[in-house]
């Protein structure tokens, strides 16, 4: 048996010692890793509770990130707790198999530290791992700081391994600004959190020799529609065990987490919808700019972006007159994903938002308060003359000529 | 625990864990190969398999071939997703948590000699440097047979494939296959074997070693295509003999990257022109313009089985 690590009521974490706390917690059975800058100190901290006793399933150093969800692949149907930590370049290049670990619904918890993708290379925190994967067939969620880093990993164990789901579930956390910056956690004891996540359950394992099973077989056109169909309704129906399952854990701490996480919204004429730490940026600014101008500014995240909280995104942003969406990845020649996403939940609602998009902090780039103040000054414009008085998409924080296509 | 196999019944039985309804085409060594894997053991298997022609002939939904545990992945990982459960297997035994602590099992994964010579090699490579408890077979067939008959690094020279083709101006492949048994002695595996299926009492003895050795073990199998080495299917097996004879395909093993023993040596050594002469994949090496790659063919071999001796000899 792993050894207990007593754990204080308030911890100084960063956001990989969170997410390598959670998944010492938890108990798992493989460990499959690869480092990568920023995820690198989860794997160096889970792997110095194993050399300490703290943990007593494998832990197996792959000779790359592909080969990372590859093993994590196998141990899942063998049948066990799996999970692993990326970024970037190693998210890209675990791309093909993050399908195959969602298509084989295989309840993989994989923590995300986002980092932008090259050319040019750096390694500093946007968004491009993240959109590049959204549409993977997983779960995704979205975290601002370590606490959350922590509880969302506890929480995605115990989603995608329900009965009811059996899906992998990704947990981000933007790189540097939370995955490197100490900030209090409070963590549960050891027990508490094993007991919160749960037992694992077997099902469809590889190692039940008395039931073989064969993973991974071929579909062409008279089965495929189906399987991918059936994956669809597995994700839009993990929405009601996801609200379960963060209820289950605001009774044992306290902390309430939303499927759609709302704030200074009951009374809003304007919003912003951002993800990641620009969330908590975002909170800051709608403050001041309700004291200094007295805009009616709130945020709206997606806490969970998938499966997409389309109703909840609507219900969130039914009574506001203008929106801005920012999205912290290039757009590849179109508008960013929050635009898209908000543009298809709004379009059939009565009051139908104006709305902008607002591309920022690529490859780490800060989001200042500044930044925010203009962007909402702006949506505030846009929501009293009732109609676009900027271009539809614009880049925050970005040094020469103002650049706008839309 | 390895099963008896002394006579031709025993090894020809009919394996009820690899379904003999699948689609790889009539004359495939493929299956003689896997089949007699399946069939070498008592003890439980936990398979996986490249993408490939096994992978495609044997697991198209809703049907498996597969009565043991199997998955696939993809083109490049099989032998990191058996590692995968191998390290799963140790973790629940080790918890305590095995659905049947007492089975015995062999970890295995397939792979043809595109997803283990190319696209697949740093998988392998990692999983046999890991020191994983499984076995990697190779199903050599020198060809991507399963997309349409493309050249791999198995490849041997003069063969035309469909992206290196005979024609006016070329005589096909250009190079040498890869070493891939070197190679794999060379990370230090416990056991390295080279094998064919018409030598079956060679095979299973090899294979049941590489089950029974604890470690990561590999075994290249040589896989005559029918298809793409173009000769008659009824005649799978006759063109392996000729391949073992004349020494293109020599049959050894490599025990902990040191130790080489020959295990087959031809009574008459075949001249490799008759190996060329039965598959149409060399034909063309016949005109009198390509005399020089047959002569080529010969000397690489000759010198190939004279270093294998001096390997031998020397037990180093």
């Amino acid at each position: 048996m792993a050894e207990k690590m007593e754990l204080k009521e308030v911890e100084v974490w960063d956001g990989n010692m969170a997410y390598a706390q959670a998944m010492r917690q938890a108990q798992i059975d493989v460990v499959a890793a690869y480092p990568i800058t920023p995820s690198t100190p989860t794997v160096q901290n889970y792997s110095k509770f194993l050399a300490d006793g703290y943990v007593d399933g494998e832990f197996v150093m792959v000779e790359s990130e592909h080969g990372a969800m590859s093993g994590c692949i196998g141990a899942a149907a063998a049948g066990g707790r799996v999970a692993t930590a990326t970024s970037s370049q190693g998210y890209a290049l675990m791309m093909e198999t993050l399908y195959q670990a969602s298509g084989m619904r295989l309840p993989i918890v994989l923590g995300v530290v986002n980092r932008a993708i090259a050319a040019p290379l750096n390694v500093n925190g946007d968004h491009s791992d993240m959109y590049m994967g959204r549409d993977s067939g997983w779960i995704h969620v979205a975290t601002y700081n370590p606490q959350e880093a922590y509880d969302m990993i506890l929480c995605a164990f115990k989603i995608g391994e329900h009965m009811d789901v059996r899906l992998p579930v990704q947990v981000h956390q933007d790189g540097f600004i939370s995955s490197h910056t100490a900030q209090n956690v409070r963590p549960l004891q050891d027990e508490d959190a094993y007991d919160f996540v749960g037992e694992y359950q077997e099902k469809n394992a590889m190692l039940d020799f008395t039931k073989p099973v064969t993973y991974g077989a071929q579909t062409e056109e008279d089965w495929h529609f189906e399987h991918k169909a059936k994956q669809q309704k597995a994700l839009m129906d993990s929405r009601p065990v996801i609200d379960e399952v963060f209820e289950e854990f605001e009774k044992r701490t306290g902390r309430k987490y939303n499927r759609v996480e709302t704030y200074m919204m009951d009374d809003a004429d304007i919003a912003i919808v951002a993800l990641g730490t620009t969330v908590e940026s975002a909170r800051a600014a709608a403050q001041i700019m309700r004291e200094e101008k007295g805009i009616k500014v709130g945020v709206v995240s997606p806490r969970v972006f998938r499966p997409f909280p389309y109703e909840k995104m609507q219900e969130a942003l039914a009574n506001v007159k203008a929106v801005a969406t920012m999205d912290r990845s290039a757009p590849g020649g179109t508008v960013g994903m929050l635009f898209n996403e908000l543009s298809g939940a709004l379009i059939n609602t009565d009051k139908r938002p104006v709305l902008t998009n607002y591309i920022y902090g690529l490859g780490g780039r800060d989001m200042t308060i500044e930044n925010l103040k203009t962007i909402i000054e702006e949506t505030n414009a846009n929501a009293e003359a009732g109609k676009l008085t900027v271009p539809t998409q614009q880049f925050s924080g970005l040094r020469g000529p103002k650049l706008s296509f839309f | 625990m390895s099963k008896t196999i002394k006579n031709l019944k025993q090894f020809s039985t009919a394996n009820e864990r690899f379904e003999g309804a699948h689609l790889l085409c009539p004359g495939c060594a493929h299956s003689m190969i896997v089949r007699e894997l399946m069939n070498c053991t008592e003890d439980n298997l936990v398979l996986s398999t490249n993408t490939g022609c096994l992978e495609v002939s044997t697991a198209v939904y809703p049907y498996t071939s597969w009565d043991s545990s199997w998955i696939h992945i993809g083109f490049e990982n099989a032998a990191t997703a058996v590692a995968g459960a191998e390290a799963m297997y140790n973790a629940k035994k080790r918890k305590g948590t095995l659905p049947n602590p007492d089975a015995p099992v062999k970890f295995v994964a397939f792979g043809g000699d595109g997803s283990t010579y190319d696209i697949g090699f740093q998988w392998l490579s990692g999983a046999v440097e890991r020191g994983h408890d499984f076995t990697y077979i190779c199903l050599d067939n020198e060809v991507y047979a399963n997309t349409g008959g493309q050249r791999s690094s198995s490849t041997p020279i003069g063969a035309s494939t469909t992206t290196s083709p005979a024609g006016r101006v070329s005589y096909g492949e250009k190079k040498m296959k890869k070493d891939i048994v070197g190679i794999m002695g060379a990370h230090g595996a416990p056991y390295v074997a080279q094998v064919a299926p018409n030598k079956w009492k060679d095979m299973v003895k090899k294979l049941q070693k590489s089950l029974e050795t604890e470690g990561p073990c590999f075994i290249n199998a040589m896989s005559a295509c029918t298809t793409e080495w173009k000769f008659d299917p009824k005649d799978t097996i006759s063109v392996s003999d000729v391949a073992v004879d004349s020494l293109v395909f020599p049959l050894y093993e490599i025990i902990d990257g040191k130790e080489l023993n020959i295990t087959y040596r031809p009574k008459n050594i075949l001249p490799v022109r008759d190996y060329l002469g039965i598959q149409g994949r060399f034909k063309h090496l016949f005109k009198p313009e390509n005399q020089h790659v047959i002569e080529q063919w010969q000397k690489d071999v000759d010198a190939r089985w004279e270093y294998l001796q001096r390997r031998e000899e020397a037990r180093v």
